[in-house]
């Protein structure tokens, strides 16, 4: 599987991704 | 009143500004911009010249920006750290940024050093320094995107996400 950082576009994907699942962390488990 | 937190949170926004806005630089403008030069032969102009100040700024900025982000956190510091109730969403922004300060000195200088020939290094160590270089720069950007998410937060955060 190709590295998504990689590409400029597969990095700001991960980032947008990452934001989401911390989103859900912190709403859920530590709010 | 407190002038220490104004000026702290004015600091912060400052050299977070630049901190940022070079890695931006570097990730969406320097390095496509340099294999585009090393086809024509004109990659020493940005090597020499562009990069060493452009990472000057940069690593000292991080710093400066972390160390403002403390004062302001003040005395909230380990609350925001250790997650507390009402300082996680805070707190997951100053852990992405401190992991970012650290990829900063511990990983990215340490092998633009050797790239930039300011360290000797063999084409082979330079070679796998530039890979090393390039990902941490790129995980860097891919956390700066929640790091803002969250860092950002205030009164429309609380209002749309409860946080």
């Amino acid at each position: 599987m190709k590295n998504p950082l990689d590409s400029l576009w597969g990095t700001v994907i991960s980032g947008l991704v990452l934001t989401a699942i911390l989103y859900v962390i912190v709403k859920n488990l530590l709010t | 009143m407190d002038l220490v937190p104004v000026f702290a949170r004015w600091l912060h926004f400052l050299a977070g500004v630049m901190w940022i806005g070079l890695l931006y630089y570097f990730n969406f403008v320097q390095v496509p911009a340099l294999k585009a030069a090393a086809a024509d032969g004109t990659a020493a102009g940005i090597t020499k010249h562009v990069a060493p100040r452009a990472l000057f700024y940069f690593r000292w900025a991080a710093i400066v920006t972390w160390l403002a982000g403390a004062a302001l956190l003040g005395a909230n510091f380990v609350n925001a750290f250790t997650l507390s109730k009402g300082y996680a969403g805070i707190g997951i922004g100053a852990w992405l940024g401190t992991i970012m300060l650290f990829n900063v000195w511990g990983v990215i200088w340490p092998n633009q050093q050797k790239i930039l020939g300011m360290k000797p290094a063999t084409d082979e160590e330079k070679n796998k320094a530039r890979r090393v270089a390039l990902l941490a720069s790129r995980t860097n950007t891919m956390l700066s995107i929640p790091m803002l998410f969250f860092m950002a937060g205030g009164l429309t955060h609380k209002a749309a996400f409860g946080l």
